[in-house]
């Protein structure tokens, strides 16, 4: 016999959960549904756009009915439970049907809060919370002219544009002097209001309602200090109250939710509750990212996983009317503690405010122009510091010169514009995802459309068009984002537990850290075998099956499945013997393609697997060595003629080139590392777009760090400036071994930088002369081990020799 | 080292093989080498005349097979990563059940699946794909 789970309110908080715990244990649980409205579970905030006559019902269907069906969940619609006896375990409808439980999930959501005037409970005034209402609002706007709504806090002004749309006149009434006031400031909601006005939506400010009057139906709204105006319809939006009667009758525990402790549990262990009915930790949530948290952590401790805790959520705000922009996150008022950094235009109707302490992000408002509103609300939930970029935070991301999150105004790109260059993924492609497939979060989307799934540098373009898609931060992911989804562990503690708890295995991580699947996943296993051959370079032994194809066979797979040879070239120097011995082995082995790489060497492309150990005993027999080009780990080290040719030469930046390259080959590392050496400011070795970057200058070498190509380029931030050439390497190794130990793995250098803040790097590498020289020290002891030529141990020396024969051969 | 297992049994799924109706395209139980020869949680490549085929290692020691072809662009199944009885494949990173031969939701697809026991330490693969009824339609 399964256990029985019984759900009381079939909305969006309580069906998340049943989908949630369906994804982890299909087969745990008999479900049934209890749901007082009449429609199977729909998104309840596309409301507003279905009010504004820009969806249909039809479209912001969640669940349908056979959605259920096909998953043997018994749905009982239009009935509202009226009792739970917990002593039996049995919960029963007002039409007197009723039902027996092992586990009970209580998702009542809220109702809106009707003023308790004279005259509220005249036909004509409603909330806005459900379809029924928004049927009610359509069917007035056919037969009355009047709106009046009152509360102007975003659901207010949400229904005073739909009931505009569908040809009301609208008053918005309003306590208090600054609409949405919990969302914005003075300045931005003067701006919302004047856009607002300018649409035809009248307001009435400091007005408080004193009565309801009418005979028969509503026909108009007195306030306190004796104004009136007419209405044939009133839509109260001034709040919204968790339903907790239901539970409050069963005595369960309530304040002004059902008290819920971080695993979702109220005071009765087989009674979960999640959603806005809930209160956690002192808090009640009125958005929907924090209730697929609460759904999620439900989930997990309904499947019997029992991990999984919810520590509350940062929520930030949107507003869903077309052709307003507007974003609100945090505490956006701040005390004399903080301070605010202001931009406001008013003839483009552009406003942002960032709230600052502790060179932090606190709270964000922006107005206009949101674009960058993922972002701030991103460094705001992970605490970056942001003193580093702070004269340029207010441009937003685009003017960063960023590690590739791009900024672009997402909004005005055309369907066709291409979001994921990696995968070839189209604006309209995503969008349609979105809307059709019902995607809520950032994983989803890159589950279906492999968006932002490779390099990652499209993602906050994905986040924005989510965002602009659904109205609200959906991709507020938890502030502590597991590695993959094998652990609730995240990259940072995963790494400090491999130091502190000195593990060295893949198997030791997983059982001390509850892995919940028996080997990991191709995304978490490289991660773990990097940080432990990183951690622990003596005693953890590489796990060669949890390496990328590229890595376990030291070349570039190609699409074609053959792979690509880049043997090493020190600095971009070659000679005659070494161009002879790779012209003899593209005869010998008839290598389709040879071509020169930006990196300054030279690729053979279309090898074939088995044919791999014998071009590379050819070429370590001419001197040439592996290149590393397929790997995490230093590529190469670009360099120029520098002075011993050009004449505008300082240094001998080609030297230098060769003497870092001999000292950093063979160190894996996060992601790809490259380098180049300038031989003066004119750069031609292009050092200012690498990871690590050195330009020769008249007194000595700068150090640029952080810098890459591809999608969106970054430039290096100017780490500092050195004298000789023992520090160069010093200060390069060094820096390698701070990346190396401390950044998540597929980080390249430019978003850790990012995210720790160059402030940090200069301090560690700059400033702490002592652990300058015991990072580079530690750098050096690890590539004792790591400096052997891959390609000489499996041509020579019969290293993975399975890796390159066929099993068999069928004739 | 992988220890010798002392499992003489791994798979059979021949039971599945004999319920089809219909008759399958002629093969044979050939012998393709031993337990040992396949990493765990590695692959190994069969080349046979009609293309290559994957024989895949789980870290219990069952062994499957699958046409080294991934469903999504033909990317080679065998060079992937294996996780439990998955494996991820290298050029986009779809999911593909050993066992079934399809792409784990949301990617819909399915790469042909043959039949493997082991004997002894020894790994028998039999030469025709099972004739499968999930790599018509969609995996969901
Ligand atoms: C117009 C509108 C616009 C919104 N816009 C946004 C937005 O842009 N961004 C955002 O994040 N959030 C928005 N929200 C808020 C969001 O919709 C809610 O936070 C979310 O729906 C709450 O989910 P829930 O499951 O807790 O409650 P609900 O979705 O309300 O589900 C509760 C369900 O339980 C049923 N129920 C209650 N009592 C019983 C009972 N005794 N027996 C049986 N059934 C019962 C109710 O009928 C209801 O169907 C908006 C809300 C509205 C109304
Ligand atoms: C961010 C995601 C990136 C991915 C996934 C990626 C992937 C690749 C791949 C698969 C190759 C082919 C290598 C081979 O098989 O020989 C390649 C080549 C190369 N990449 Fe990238 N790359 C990325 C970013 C960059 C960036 C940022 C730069 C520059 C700073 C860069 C510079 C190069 C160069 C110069 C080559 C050699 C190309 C040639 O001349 O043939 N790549 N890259
Ligand atoms: S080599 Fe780089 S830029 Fe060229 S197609 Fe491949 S990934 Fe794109
Ligand atoms: S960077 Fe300067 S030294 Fe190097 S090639 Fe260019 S001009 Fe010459
Ligand atoms: S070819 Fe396998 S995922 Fe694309």
């Amino acid at each position: 016999m399964k256990e029985k789970l019984v759900l009381i309110g079939n909305g969006m908080a309580g069906m998340r959960t049943i989908e949630e715990l369906l994804a982890l244990a299909p087969d745990l649980y008999d479900i049934t549904v209890f749901g007082a409205e009449a429609q199977a579970n729909y998104n309840r905030i596309l409301l507003s756009p279905v009010l504004a006559g820009e969806k249909t019902i039809d479209e912001i269907m969640l669940n349908d009915e056979h959605w259920y069906m096909d998953r043997g969940i018994v749905l009982y619609l239009n009935s509202e439970v009226t009792g739970i006896d917990r002593n039996n375990r049995r919960v029963t409808t007002a039409d007197g049907v009723s039902a027996e439980y092992d586990r009970l999930l209580i998702a009542t959501g809220s109702q809106p809060f009707i003023l308790p005037v004279p005259g509220h409970d005249l036909p004509g005034v409603i909330g806005f919370r459900d379809i029924h209402d928004v049927d009610t609002m359509i069917d007035a706007a056919q037969h009355y002219r009047h709106a009046v709504v009152i509360g102007g806090g975003l659901l207010g002004l949400e229904a005073a544009n739909g009931l505009l749309r569908q040809g009301m006149k609208v008053t918005v009434v309003h306590i208090g002097d600054i609409l949405m006031e919990r969302q914005l400031d003075s300045a931005a909601a003067k701006l919302l209001r004047k856009s607002l006005t300018e649409r035809g939506i009248e307001f009435v400010m400091g007005a408080e309602t004193a009565e309801i009057v009418g005979k028969k139906r509503v026909q108009g709204v007195r306030f306190k200090d004796g104004r009136e105006i007419s209405a044939d319809l009133v839509v109260m939006a001034v709040g919204i109250r968790p339903n907790v009667a239901l539970a409050k009758s069963a005595g369960l525990y309530c304040e002004r939710g059902v008290v819920v402790n971080d695993t979702m549990q109220t005071y009765d262990p087989r009674v979960y509750a999640v959603g806005e009915c809930v209160q956690h930790r002192k808090q009640t949530y009125g958005l929907v990212a924090p209730l697929f948290e609460m759904a999620k952590t439900c989930a997990n401790h309904l499947a019997e996983l029992g991990w999984a805790r919810y520590a509350g959520s940062l929520t930030s705000t949107r507003l869903k009317v077309t052709g307003i922009d507007m974003f609100s996150a945090g505490d956006f008022t701040g005390d004399e503690t903080s301070d605010e950094i202001v931009l406001q235009d008013a003839a483009r109707g552009v406003y942002k405010k960032i709230v600052i302490k502790d060179h932090k992000i606190r709270g964000a408002v922006l107005y206009g122009d949101t674009v960058d509103g993922a972002w701030y609300f991103q460094l705001m939930r992970e605490q970056s510091p942001i003193e580093d970029i702070r004269d340029r935070l207010l441009f937003g991301q685009g003017h960063l010169g960023d590690s590739g999150h791009g900024a672009n105004a997402v909004a005005a790109m055309a369907d066709s514009a291409e979001i994921c260059g990696c995968n070839g993924v189209c604006k309209g492609t995503i969008v349609q995802a979105i809307t059709q497939k019902k995607l809520f979060t950032l994983e989803e989307v890159r589950a279906h459309t492999k968006a932002s799934s490779s390099c990652g540098s499209c993602t906050g373009l994905v986040e924005q068009l989510l965002a602009m898609t659904l109205g609200g931060d959906y991709s507020a992911a938890p502030q502590n984002k597991p590695m993959c989804p094998c652990t609730h562990f995240t990259h940072d503690e995963v790494r400090t537990a491999i130091r502190e708890r000195e593990l060295t295995s893949i198997p030791a991580v997983m059982q001390a850290l509850e892995w919940t699947t028996p080997n990991g996943c191709a995304s978490c296993r490289p991660a773990l075998n990097y940080y432990l051959i990183s951690t622990w370079p003596h005693a953890a032994r590489d796990d060669y099956q949890s390496r990328y194809i590229n890595e376990r066979a030291h070349a570039n797979i190609q699409k074609d499945g053959s792979y690509s040879v880049i043997p090493r070239m020190w600095g971009g120097v070659t000679t005659p013997d070494e161009l002879r011995t790779i012209a003899d082995v593209v005869d010998k082995y008839k290598i389709p393609t040879v071509k020169l790489t930006g990196g300054q060497r030279i690729d053979m492309l279309g090898v074939q697997k088995e044919t791999l150990p014998m071009v590379w005993a050819d070429l370590n027999k001419g001197g040439l060595v592996s290149g590393h080009a397929y790997g995490k780990a230093l590529r190469t080290v670009k360099t120029c003629v520098g002075q011993e040719w050009c004449r505008f030469g300082v240094r001998d930046s080609t030297q230098m080139g060769i003497t870092l390259e001999k000292m950093t080959w063979g160190s894996w590392m996060p992601h790809k590392f490259k380098m180049a050496v300038s031989g003066c400011p004119r750069n031609c070795a292009e050092a200012t777009i690498k990871d690590f970057g050195v330009v020769a200058v008249e007194s000595g070498w700068e150090l640029h760090v952080g810098g890459n190509g591809g999608v969106k380029v970054r430039v290096t931030d100017l780490l500092c400036k050195v004298a000789s050439e023992e520090e160069v390497l010093e200060y390069c190794g060094a820096f390698i071994q701070l990346y190396r130990e401390e950044a998540r793995y597929l980080d390249r250098t430019a978003p850790w930088i990012e995210r720790v803040g160059l402030s940090y790097v200069k301090q560690r590498i700059v400033e702490d002369a002592d652990g300058r020289k015991a990072l580079h020290a530690r750098f050096l002891d690890s590539q004792t081990l790591a400096q052997s030529d891959p390609w000489a141990e499996r041509a020579s020396h019969g290293v993975d020799k399975h890796e390159f024969v066929p099993l068999k051969r069928l004739a | 080292m992988p220890t010798k297992p002392n499992i003489k049994l791994v798979k059979t799924p021949m039971t599945a093989a004999a319920d089809i109706k219909h008759t399958p395209p002629a093969g044979a139980w050939i012998e393709v080498g031993r337990l040992d020869d396949i990493p765990r949680l590695g692959a190994r490549v069969v080349c046979a005349p009609d293309g290559d085929i994957a024989v895949f290692r789980a870290a219990d020691d069952h062994v499957f097979a699958l046409r080294d072809q991934c469903p999504h662009r033909g990317g080679p199944l065998s060079q992937g990563i294996v996780h439990g009885h998955k494996v991820t494949c290298p050029l986009h990173n779809w999911n593909i059940d050993l066992q079934s031969g399809t792409a784990l939701a949301p990617d819909v697809g399915c790469a042909g699946v043959y039949s493997t026991r082991v004997e002894n330490g020894v790994v028998f693969l039999y030469t025709a794909p099972l004739p499968s009824a999930d790599c018509s339609g969609s995996s969901e």
